[in-house]
This record gives structure tokens, sequence and C-alpha cells, in this order.
């Protein structure tokens, strides 16, 4: 069937912020959307918050609205735009739930508006449970046994008819918010609660427990002509009972007979047809008994998922956009498939090598958080690799990681009672004490039956400590055939290990231990070499990486899209061009500091230089990415970014140069790697990013250009940070130097904290000092973002953040232009922010942070890269500046590119942060210099406050109306709260306050009642708040710890869904949204409209 | 023990053997399933072949009782990347290495089978020799060349049936799938083995036919003798043209039986209407063969195993419809006849492995019994 023509506009609703269970995959997902429904003549109408993403980039929809993703809003641009149909099946589950919430209000039908991709009935179908159990039983399939309950007492009673362990499960919430396992009725009555409140119909179903059974995904599409193809299976290393978001999982299953195998296909057949999914994909999940194969459906995403975005990475098979394609009425056979041109799509992916997907965790970010995985996702992000084995790719994957691990431990990275084993003999000597060790065989057996983290890990270290296959298999539920792998490994290393101070049987196994994903680190590691000396010894012996080529049909046909990993085999598949080639390093998997921002980056520098004519290669390991789209750079190789690999491709392909500063730190860190191995480095100097990295060259440049610094100092010992503490005084901030994302920086206020701070940091960064600055007690922080070509430079935009300095500018909400810092100020900002770049000589991009103190700028630190802010300043100033900066790495000048004097922001822009807390019950909310959020958010509109309340509104945090809001603030704070506390009751809200607060309120004639803290009595603050009477938490932390009353109702208003301000600056600007919105009720326009009426300096591009 | 894998135009290979010591040569080919080994190990089709995975990771959840095709494996020999360590599913009763040792067959991993199924694809299926005896490049390109070929040799005679059989197990419990009508009556045929899959057996039985299995050799008078509804061809291996007595006799059966043809039994119909085969450069194997139904319009996801093809153009277009076409290389995978009651398909519609998007033609073949009956 042709494409449809009754249809002519199509709003696409995005996923908003990143968040934990919804990451990159999604910007993904809908560029591809937006590009195919373009290129098929659709006028494509876009909505999504979130700025750092290439979707809401103004060239990719026809209508881009970067609104809040809220009801509300969705319908004033459906009024505004009229589409004719919506497609929300490509935003994850945000863009879901949005959709049946508007139909539920009758929008859709108001204005006509058609859904595709996935109707109303087949969305409550797959997501409400009862109706999904009833589907399932329909047609004949199993599942857990279940019954829903609706209150605490009848989930008791539920779970006493099935029997415990029981899981509970919310309907309708995301990432699996708020389900769990449970063993016993107390923990029942717990998790059954919180599943409630999380569940947005207050619905949860009891289930059977399925624990440590085999865990499947089925990748599925379906058309309007019932035509229904598998792309790929996907079985989880960690059995039933881990979220599969935090699960290793391997692609394609590895234990499944044929017929076991197409017993779970013609499942997942019926259960597309039977939710009624008719044109689009969908995951679905299915447990396998392994004593005796009963299989039972878990659950279904009737839209493009985390999973697809793995699977068409992992086979080259474009899910989202051909599910875009199906949409509007194409059949399967009517689409080709890019990679081979001559075949089309509807087949089924075969794929010749494995693929391996480890989530990343960032549990170091959290005090207090419960680290043991469950089924609620808490995972932040994920790595990919591909391998023609499962250890290579298993291997691969986790030195992709980048969490300083290169393979399967024995890295020197290995640390075990306490200590790290950097030495092959501190490794061995470890294993051969632990073996008889009780405490050491309880530890291994905790650790393999409590799915954590680093279970991975622990399941080669039971194997060198004499565990059997059996006995690990026991205690983890992990599949035999995985622990066989792993055992290969071991065993492999062993032998390794064995040829220490012997050449000979050395260079005999170099080619099995690479096949087996050994990385060079590893192999300097248990020969006591070093990974240079290894890679010459291996090239010497002729074992080099060869590339192969993803090709979605196991080279049944030619392949004409460059997609490559590396591995060690014969062939070698690459035809490098004459072309000159540039490489831009991505940014690994997404982690809180290092997210989408910078995937955004390097797809402007691939976009750029492809511009210019250059032949591009991307390098990333991140499948949720646009980057790693196949058809985003000329040539993508999807491989870990290390040294050792980046040094593979390079050896290869032989590019003009690298692009190291657009993925964050992760390429900076290869920088030294690279040049000693005489890779030219792209941009900025290697010598200018030492400068700007190392302190006492830092600090002279500063002082060149008369640029204050807090006072500081750097501690490579306890006793040097005391001594420096002394100096300059308590409080003071203090990092392990070359970090992202703030890890492990905090404030201190006296000597115990240094002291307790001093013990972990060293564990933060081993290999560099510590940092301690004087700290600026409520200063303005800002943020500048720079592009210079080494010659002229120019400021992208002044960023003024909301919160005071101290807390993590990748935390706080920051506005374009500064709204509170007079002009005077802001020009000489500029001017240091340019002189600074003229000393470094930047070509590309830089980022400055500043704090103003008392009318004084210091200079907090300069980042010679791109920065978290780029996106937004881009689109703030509707000036694309990575690609600009791409441009000028590769030779341009900024006066050839069009962009010499600086862009005016035609409009007020806000970033605001979202933060994981939601999923990590428990944890203090507290913004800190440790970085926390996972996502953020733009708010865009004609003033500040509009842009304010608009930016609280895409994050979530609804600042209400009208209603009851509770005030507690620190000592400190208690005088500086009374005007806005003021404002407040002036704007007609009933003020509570607890009793030190309250006293002063009133004192200030300021009328409020006074509510007991948790210790004094009942009713409290807390039953305020579970009742969810109050309406807004205004509560500023004293920094009394975890144990506080603060930080139980700070907790509480995470779960109750009610917003709290935890600043006094935040406090107030909230004021000046209500007030504006109560003048005014917000408006929406594109951003296409926007950049159309600024009176600024137009670029090129 | 060392193992090598030689094709005719000088690509050696040298890698691990598992299975049976020895020499052994064949066609060298490839299939693209992730699945189902041990059903292609024992489908008599590849009766001459040494077959290559694609997939590396071979051999992971064993063998087992359940999902044997034959009574025994035909392939020649088998080519992997990594024979798997340890097996690992609940109804495994045999390591795939073992089970070939058993059986006599040799096999070799630890290759780049990648290399190997391009070199394939880029220069058409070779013949070839996999030895655990021979380590000499030079002797086993030279045995490989002179090895017979494929091409003009009756393998049909090497895998059929001596004497005829009936044949009534149904679907393994607990995987049983497919819909059949109830049917009214069970219907009676004949099905001739060319090399006959247990599933296509097993399929027939489920959707209401009494199956008797006749040798290949069995005259078109023979099997009247029978009074069979209906007339069953099954696949089988090798070059097609070279099967010239089992073409007749489906010439003199053709207007007096119903019949339906799967894979051989397509080419042997092809040949009997007036049709030529030709050679295909590397073949389809494997379970993602895209395939439309013409009368329907639907794309089903099949199983395929074959080197041979009918060609589109040599059949009368007067009689004979174009019914199912390869979505991949638009060549022919089903035809009947405009007025006598015969069909065929060039894939597998009883799977085995692979998808299970083809079990409406069993139903087809029973209703065109019932019409004609």
């Amino acid at each position: 069937m042709p494409k449809r023509t009754d249809i002519k506009k199509i709003l696409i609703i995005g996923s908003g912020p990143i968040i934990i269970g919804q990451g990159c995959e999604f910007d993904y997902s809908g560029t591809q959307a937006c590009k195919v429904l373009r290129q098929e003549g659709y006028e494509v109408v876009l909505v999504n918050s979130n700025p750092a993403t290439i979707m809401t980039d103004p060239e990719m929809a026809s209508r881009t609205y970067i609104e809040p993703l809220t009801v509300e809003f969705l319908e004033k641009i459906i009024d505004k735009e009229r589409p004719d149909a919506c497609l929300p099946t490509l935003g994850g589950q945000t863009g879901l739930n949005l959709a049946v919430k508007a139909h539920k209000k009758g929008i859709f039908k108001k204005y006509g508006v058609e859904l595709i991709g996935a109707k109303y009935e087949a969305i409550e179908r797959a997501e409400n449970r009862e109706q999904f159990k009833n589907t399932m039983q329909k047609i004949g399939l199993d599942l857990p046994r279940s019954a829903f309950a609706y209150s605490v007492e009848e989930a008791v009673e539920v779970a006493d008819k099935i029997a415990y362990p029981v899981i509970v499960r919310p309907s309708y919430t995301l990432g699996g918010s708020g389900s769990g396992i449970c063993t016993n009725r107390k923990e029942l009555e717990e998790t059954a609660r919180t599943g409630i409140d999380f569940s947005m119909i207050h619905e949860v179903l009891i289930e059977e427990s399925v624990i440590g059974w085999k865990e499947y995904e089925l990748e599925v599409m379906r058309d309007c002509r019932d035509n229904f193809i598998v792309i790929c299976s996907i079985e989880n290393l960690d059995p039933m009972g881990v979220h599969t978001g935090d699960s290793i999982t391997v692609a394609p299953a590895q234990t499944l007979t044929d017929k076991e195998y197409q017993r779970m296909r013609d499942a997942a057949r019926k259960v597309i047809s039977a939710i009624g999914v008719e044109t689009g994909g969908s995951n679905i999940q299915f447990a396998v008994n392994p004593k005796d194969g009963r299989m039972v459906v878990i659950e279904m995403n009737p839209r493009v998922s985390r999973s697809s975005a793995l699977a068409s990475k992992a086979t080259g098979f474009p899910i989202a956009k051909f599910a875009a394609k199906l949409a509007v009425g194409y059949t399967l056979d009517e689409i080709s498939n890019d990679i081979t041109r001559v075949t089309p799509a509807s087949f089924e992916p075969s794929i010749d090598y494995c693929v391996v997907k480890i989530p990343r965790f960032a549990f170091e970010k959290f005090e207090g958080v419960d680290p043991r995985l469950t089924t609620q996702m808490k995972s932040v992000g994920e790595a990919m690799s591909i391998g023609r084995t499962f250890k290579e790719a298993l291997q691969k994957g986790l030195r992709s990681l980048e969490t300083k691990r290169f393979g399967l431990g024995g890295d020197g990275r290995d640390k075990l009672g306490g200590v790290m084993l950097r030495t092959r003999d501190a490794y061995e000597d470890f294993f051969r004490k632990a073996r008889g060790d009780e405490e050491w065989k309880k530890e291994l057996k905790r650790r393999l039956s409590v799915p954590m983290d680093e279970r991975i890990f622990f399941i080669k270290y039971a194997m060198k400590s004499a565990w059997t296959d059996e006995e690990i298999h026991r205690a983890s539920h992990i599949d035999p055939w995985f622990l066989a792998q792993i055992r290969q490994i071991v065993d492999m290393e062993t032998e390794l290990l064995g040829a220490h101070g012997s050449p000979a049987r050395q260079k005999a196994l170099l080619k099995k231990a690479k096949q087996y994903g050994f990385s060079d680190r590893q192999l300097a590691f248990y020969w006591d070499s070093t990974e240079s000396k290894v890679r010459t010894l291996r090239k010497s012996c002729g074992v080099e990486a060869v590339f192969k080529v993803v090709d979605t049909c196991a080279a049944e046909f030619r392949a004409y899209t460059p997609y490559f990993y590396s591995t060690y085999e014969d062939e070698d598949e690459t035809v490098p061009s004459d072309k000159p080639k540039i490489m831009i390093l991505g940014g690994g998997p997404n982690r809180i500091g290092q997210g989408i921002e910078f995937d955004y980056c390097c797809v402007h520098a691939a976009f750029a230089l492809k511009e210019l004519g250059f032949e591009t290669i991307m390098v990333n390991s991140n499948p949720e990415t646009v980057s790693t789209d196949y058809d985003t750079s000329d040539k993508l190789y999807f491989e870990p970014l290390t040294l050792e690999d980046v040094l593979n491709i390079c050896d290869r392909e032989k590019p003009i140069g690298v692009i190291v500063q657009l993925g964050g730190q992760t390429p900076l860190n290869l920088v030294k790697g690279l040049v000693a191995n005489g890779i030219p480095i792209l941009g900025t100097s290697p010598e200018s990013i030492d400068d700007a990295e190392d302190r006492d060259r830092f600090a002279k440049l500063l002082a060149k250009i008369g640029l204050k610094q807090a006072e500081n100092g750097i501690a490579r010992t306890f006793e040097e940070a005391f001594e420096i503490a002394e100096k300059i005084g308590y409080p003071l901030v203090i990092r392990p130097s070359y970090v992202l994302g703030g890890r492990a920086m905090e404030i201190v206020t006296d000597k115990t904290g240094l002291k307790k701070y001093m013990t972990h940091a060293v564990e933060a960064s081993d290999e560099h000092p510590v940092l301690i600055d004087k700290f600026l007690d409520e200063a303005t922080e800002v943020d500048v973002d720079l592009i210079g070509d080494g010659k002229t430079y120019v400021v992208g935009a002044v960023m003024e953040h909301i919160e005071e300095a101290g807390i993590h500018s990748g935390d706080s909400a920051s506005v374009i232009p500064p709204y509170s810092l007079s002009p005077a100020l802001v020009e000489e900002i500029k001017l240091k922010t340019k002189q600074l770049a003229a000393g470094l000589k930047i070509k590309g991009l830089m980022n400055v942070q500043y704090a103003i103190k008392d009318q004084t700028v210091y200079c907090l630190e300069v980042n010679p890269r791109a920065s978290r802010t780029v996106p937004f300043v881009s689109k703030s100033i509707g000036v694309p500046l990575a690609k600009l900066a791409a441009k000028v790495m590769s030779g341009k000048t900024l006066d050839e590119l069009g962009f010499v004097t600086e862009r005016v922001a035609p409009k007020v822009t806000v970033k605001e942060s979202v933060f994981p807390f939601v999923k990590f019950p428990g944890v203090d909310i507290i913004l800190s210099p440790e970085m926390k959020s996972t996502g953020e958010v733009m708010g865009i509109d004609e003033d500040f406050p509009r842009a304010f309340y608009k930016s609280q509104e895409a994050a979530y945090a609804h600042l209400p109306a009208k209603g009851m809001i509770f005030i507690s603030v620190k000592h400190s704070d208690k005088q500086k709260v009374v005007p806005i506390a003021k404002r407040y009751h002036e704007l007609g809200y009933v003020i509570i306050a607890t009793r030190g607060t309250a006293e002063v309120l009133m004192k200030n004639e300021i009328p409020c009642t006074i509510v007991l803290k948790l210790k004094e009595g009942q009713p409290n603050i807390t039953d305020f708040i579970r009742h969810q009477e109050i309406k807004l938490i205004i509560n500023t932390p004293s920094g009394k710890g975890p144990l506080a009353d603060e930080s139980t109702i700070r907790s509480m208003a995470v779960s109750f869904d009610i917003p709290c301000i935890t600043t006094l600056k935040a406090a107030h600007a909230a004021t000046l949204a209500i007030e504006a919105m109560r003048k005014h009720p917000a408006t929406v326009e594109c951003i296409q409209e926007h950049l159309k009426n600024d009176g600024g300096s137009r670029s090129q591009d | 023990m060392k193992a090598w894998l030689a094709l005719e135009d000088g690509l050696v290979f040298e890698g691990e053997g598992f299975g049976a010591e020895g020499e052994t040569f064949g066609e060298v080919v490839f299939n693209t399933s992730l699945y189902g080994y041990q059903e292609i190990l024992t489908d008599p089709s590849y009766k001459g072949q040494l077959v290559a995975m694609t997939y590396p990771h071979i051999g992971n959840y064993g063998i087992n009782p359940e999902d044997e095709e034959s009574f025994h494996p035909w392939v020649e020999g088998f080519i992997v990347r990594e024979l798997s360590p340890v097996v690992s599913n609940y109804r495994s009763r045999e390591s795939l290495g073992d089970y070939l040792k058993r059986h006599g067959k040799t096999g070799i991993e630890g290759i780049d089978t990648r290399r190997l199924v391009k070199h394939l694809r880029d220069f058409g299926a070779k013949k070839g020799v996999l030895s655990t005896v021979d380590g000499d490049p030079v002797s086993l390109v030279r045995k490989a060349a002179e090895s017979p070929s494929i091409v003009g040799v009756d393998l049909v005679r090497e895998v059929t049936c001596q004497k005829p059989y009936t044949y009534r197990e149904t679907l393994p419990p607990g995987f049983e799938w497919g819909e059949a009508k109830t049917k009214n009556k069970v219907r009676r045929i004949v099905a001739i083995d060319g090399g006959i899959k247990f599933n296509i057996l097993r399929k027939l039985h489920q959707h209401g036919f009494d199956v008797t299995v006749v040798p290949a050799s069995m005259s078109a008078g023979d099997i009247l003798q029978y009074r069979p509804d209906g007339l069953f061809l099954s696949n089988g291996p090798g070059d097609p043209s070279a099967v010239t007595y089992l073409v007749e006799t489906v010439r003199k059966l053709i207007g007096k039986l119903p019949i339906f043809g799967i894979c051989l039994g397509h080419q042997m119909l092809g040949l009997a209407l007036g049709g030529t085969t030709s050679k295909l450069k590397f073949g389809h194997r494997g379970g993602n063969q895209p395939v439309k139904d013409l009368l329907t319009g639907r794309i089903e996801i099949t199983s395929q195993n074959h080197g041979f093809v009918v060609d589109i153009g040599s059949l009368p277009k007067n009689e004979v419809e174009m019914t199912h076409v390869n979505l991949n290389d638009q060549t022919l995978e089903g035809l009947r006849h405009r007025k006598l009651p015969l069909f065929s398909v060039q894939y597998h519609p009883e799977n085995s492995p692979g998808p299970h998007d083809s079990d409406y033609l069993f139903s087809r073949f029973y209703d065109l019994i019932e019409k004609n009956g």
C-alpha cells in the first residue's frame, strides 16, 4: 500500500528530558522519524522540551516547539498547528503517556487529530495490566499468576493467594518505577504503598515471581497488511529479577533451540496482533523456566523503545525510521533495506557476530542509595559492543563503559578486600590467599546472589577462587552457557599469567587472547609490561585488529553502509578512500555529567564536515545515540573509546586529524596517548588543553590577564590538604583534578569534613591530586560558551545561574541573557572570556565558569572543549555552535564562516535540570557541587518569568496556582526568606511552616500556621505531604546530613510528586513566574518563528 | 585436533577439528539461520554439502531427540566459527561434537567463517574438502578441485527410503503450532521421498493426511496402486535435472492426482511441466528469506535450503502461473497450474528450522484434494 495522502501534517511527540529509563534513544528514533516523514513530503510538527537533541534542531522538523510536554501545552500547540495526525510511539513512555492523557481529555477528538502508529485502544491494551492480562489469556498465552490491587490491604490478600516471593508492578509508570520484589508481607506493604502512589491510575499488579528464569526480548514490527517480522532477539545474562535496562543483555538469544525460538516468535506475533499495533514496532518480553522450558509473557511496549534502539544498532536495521514509514501506510516490502540496497525491509536480519550491552550506573553520586538491582531501573546509560564471539564482545563492552576497566578484570583495577590489586603479583597473591577464606566465600556468595552493578566481575573472582560453574549458577541463576564463556576467559587469563617472562609463549597466545577480547592493558598487566610495549609486540607478530561490517544479512548480500566493528580474524573489510578524513570521537555511554549534549555536538561535527567535503569517521560505543546512526557520518566504527581501540582505527583509516573536544571528557582523556602515537589533534592544541587543566599553568594565565581566582591550592597528601585549608580558611570546595560532572566535588566547612573527604577523594582519582578552593559563599554563578579560531573569539552566550555558586553548573537552572547582572559586569565577563580564549589560542569551543561575589568576577574553571550547554546556547541564539566549531577545527576561520560578532538571543531562555531522585527512594535531593541531574529542559518566552515558568512545567515541577505551601529554611536564610514568603502570601497562598521559620514569618506579619516536625507528634509535616495537601515546598538545606527531618521531607516530596524548591533564589524566581502567569496565560511558539524575528547579526548555516 | 578446509579455487583455512576424524568432500555452502543447527544437520537436502553456519556460536543448546529431521545427519561436514564448550538446554541429551563423532561426521571450528561466506557469495558455491588428516594446502586444493561436482549428479537415490513406510507422528508436545482446521475426513496421500524431512510428515499428519512414504524410484503405476487422494513431492538434495526418473514419474501423474511439491518436489514439477532449472550462484539457505504470496499479497518469512531454481521464463505461461516470488532476488518461489490441481513452493512451509509463516500451504493442499476428490 502506498503512503497515505489523506494526512498532510503530522505531530510528533518527543520524550523530553533524559531521565533514568529514557535516555537519548528517543532522540535517535525521533530524529529518524522527522527525517523520513519530511522526505515523504509531510509537514512535521515536533514538540519536545529537551533542547539537547538533534530532533529539536530547526532543520529537522517544519515547526519545532521546545515547550513543556504537558497536556495543557500540547493542546495549545494542536490548536495552533491543527495537525491531521499525531505519532506518539517514538517519544518513549513520556510521549505515549502524554498521548493517552490528551486522548482521555478529548483533545484529539476536539481538533480532529488521528493517532497513528498505535491507536489509543492498542496503547491501553498494552499498558493497562488488567487489559493486557485478559488479552494474553484470550490468545492462549501463559503469564505469571497475578492479580491487581488498589490498596495495600488488597495487595496483601492477593500475595497470600499467589505465595511469596511476589513482584509488585504499578500500572502506567516509567522504567518500572515503583516496582519491586517482595519476599515477605512487610516488604510487600512497603512496596505496594509506593507502587500505588507511583501509578498514574493507582493500581498495582501483584505477580508470581519468576525470578531466576531466563529472560528474553523480541523486537518486532508489523505493517498494515499484517506482515510481521522479528528484528532481533535478545537474551539477558542477568536472569529475571533485574530490570532489563540494568541487565547485561546479549543479541541474538544464545540458548534457545529453533523450536523454542519459533514458539516465542509465534507468541510475539499473536501478542502484537491482539494488542492491535498495526503499524510500527513493539518490544515483547518473555521469561522461560530453564528447568522445563515453560514460557510466559512478561510485558509489551507498543512503541519504539530503548531495546529497539539497541536492536537497530545491533543489526543495522533502522527500526524507528521504518516504524515512521509504516505509520503513514507503507508496507514492509515497499521499503528497501538501506544496507543492501537490493533487498526489501520485509525480512529478518541475520547477524554473524555477538552483541553485548552493559548498563552504566552512577550510585557513587547518591549517598545512601540502595545499589541492589531490582525490577526498577537504576542505570543511567549503557555501552554496546560487537565481537565475533560473546567473549570478545563482553570484554570490549566492559572497556567501553569507561569505568576505568579494560576488560573482565586483570587490568590492575580489581579492588578486592579494600585494596586495589595493581600488580600481577598482588592479584595472584590475593586469589591464592582467598581460596580457603570463609569470609571471602561469604562475600562471593552475597555478590553472586544479590545482583549489583559489578556482579559480572564476581563471577570471574568466584572462578578464580575455585568455584564450579554449577555453584555459581546456583547462587546467581545465570545460564551455564554464559558461565562457560566466562570460564574460557578465566582459563585464558591463567594461561596468559603463566606466559609471564616467556616471550615465545606470549607470542603464541596473542591472537587467541585478542580473539577473547583481552585488551593490551590486560596483557601488559599479566606480563608486567606496558600497553605500548604489548602493542608493539602484537604488531610485530602481525596480530592486528581487522574490521568487519554490520550488514543485517550475515554477508549474504553486499553491504553499502560502512558500519564497522573490530575483531581479530583473517579478513579486513574496510576500504579506506583517498578523501581527507576527519575522525570524531564520541562521548561513550551516558552518565551523569556526560550525556546527550555531547552526542549532539559530535553529530553536528559530522554534518558540518560532510558539508565541507571531508570524509567523516565517527567512533562511539553508545547505542542510544544519533551519532551511531549509520547515516550520520560517512563511516561508523562502533568501538570502545580507549586508546588501543582508537589507535587501531587510526592505523587503518589514517585521518588527517581527530576531533577530541566535542565528546566530553572521554576523548580529552585520550589526547596524551594519541599525541604520543603521532595522531594529529584538531582544534585547540594539546598544550593549550594542558594549560587549562594544569592548575599552576592556569593560575599563571589568569594572573596575566588580571582575572581573579578563589584562593586555592593543590594537595597530594593529607598533610598538604590540611596546610592549605589552614592557610585559606573554610568553607572550601574540594575536588579531584580531571573529572567531569563534579565527581566527588564537595564543600567542606571544617576539618572533620576535610578529613572525611580526603579518605574517599583519593579513591575517586588516584592518579591526580586534589584541588582545594576557597568556597565563595552566596556568589552568583555564570557560565560562558565561546567559539574561537585561534585569532577571532566570539562569545556564544553568557548564562546566569539561578542557584548560587556551589551547586554544580550542570544542576542549576540557567538563564540567557543574565537577568540580575549589570550590563557592565556582563561586558567585563565577555571581555575576560575572550582574553582567556586568546591566551589559550582556542580553536573550537571553550566554556568558562565564573562566580560573582560583591561585583567581583572570579574564574572558577575553564574547559577547553564543548560544554554541556552548547545545545542550549545554540538553540537560544539560533547559531549551531558545534557545527561552526567543527568547521573551524578543519581550518576555516570564523570570518569565512560569517560568525564574527556575538548574536543576541531573540528571546529569554531558561535551562532547567531534571533529577533521578524518584528512582532512588530515600536519597536526599539537595543540590551540591556533585552533579546529580540526568537531563535538561528549556523554557523559551518573551521574558524571564514566563520562560522560567515554562522551564518548571517542562521539568514536571508544576508551580501551583493556589493552595498550601510549606516553608522551612536553614537558620542563615530565616531573614532572607521573609520578602519571598511575603510575596507568596500576597499571591494568596496559605503558608505553613515549622516553628523556627514560622516565628520569623509571624514576627514580620506574614500569616502562617505552625506545623509539627517529625518527632514533635502528629499530625506532622509528613502527613501533609502524604495527603498531598501541600502543593509546593520551599526548603533550604542546613546540611545536617541524611538522617535529619528535612532530608526525609525532601525525599517524601519526590515520592509524592510535590515540587520542592531548595534555594531561595529559585523560590523567588517562582514568585515572578506565578505573577506573570496570572497576568497572561502561557502561549506557545515554534523556534523557527522565535529565530526569524531576531534583530541580531545573522551567521551563515 | 587440527583441521583444514580447502576450496577448489585455492582458499584454505586452518582451524580446530571436532566430531570425527577424517577427510570429506562436498559443495561448500552457508546457512544464515541463527538457530536450528540440528535440523540443518539432519536435513537430507544437505547431502553432498559442507555446510558453514554464519552465526559464530554453534552447539550452545546441544542435541535432543525431538529436533532430528531424519534418522541421522546428512551434511558431509560442518563448519563453524566456535563450538560451544558446554550445552545449555533442558532438552539437550548430547553435545554437538559427540553427536557428530558418533555419526562419523567431521567438523571444523575457529576459522574466519565470514571471510568464507563472503567468498562464496562473491564467487559462488565451491567444491571443497574438510580434512583432519591432510595439512598440506596444495594437496588439499588439488583434492577439492578433483572431487566430483554435485551438478548433474543424482543425490536423491542416496537419501531416499528403501521401501515404503507410513509415518503418523505428531509435532512434539509443547511445540505444536499452526492451526489445522477440523477435517471431515482423513485424506490418504503418497509422499515421494526425495529426502523428506520428518517435520513435513508431521505437518501433513496434523493437517489431516494419512501419509505413505515411498522411494523416489517408485513408478507412477505403483503409486497409483495405492489409490491415493493426492500426491506429495518432497524436498531433496542436489541437482534436480539429474533426477530424470522422478521427473518422468511426476509427469505421468500430473492431472491424475492433486499434487503438492516442496523444494526438490517443486523443481520436479517445474521440470515435468516443461520448465528448466538452473543453479543459483550460492543458493538460498536460511530462515529469513522474504517471499510474497502473489495471490494474497501477504509476505512470509520463509525457511529455505536450495541451490537450484526453476527458471521463471521457462514455464508455459498459458498453463503455469507464478504464485510466489522471492523478494530478495525475484526468483520463483511458488507455482500452480492454471487448470490442473497442482501447486508447489521452493521453500519449506514445514520450517524446522525457521518461521511458521507458511502453514496455510498444507491447508491449501487439503482443500485442493477436497475440491478435486
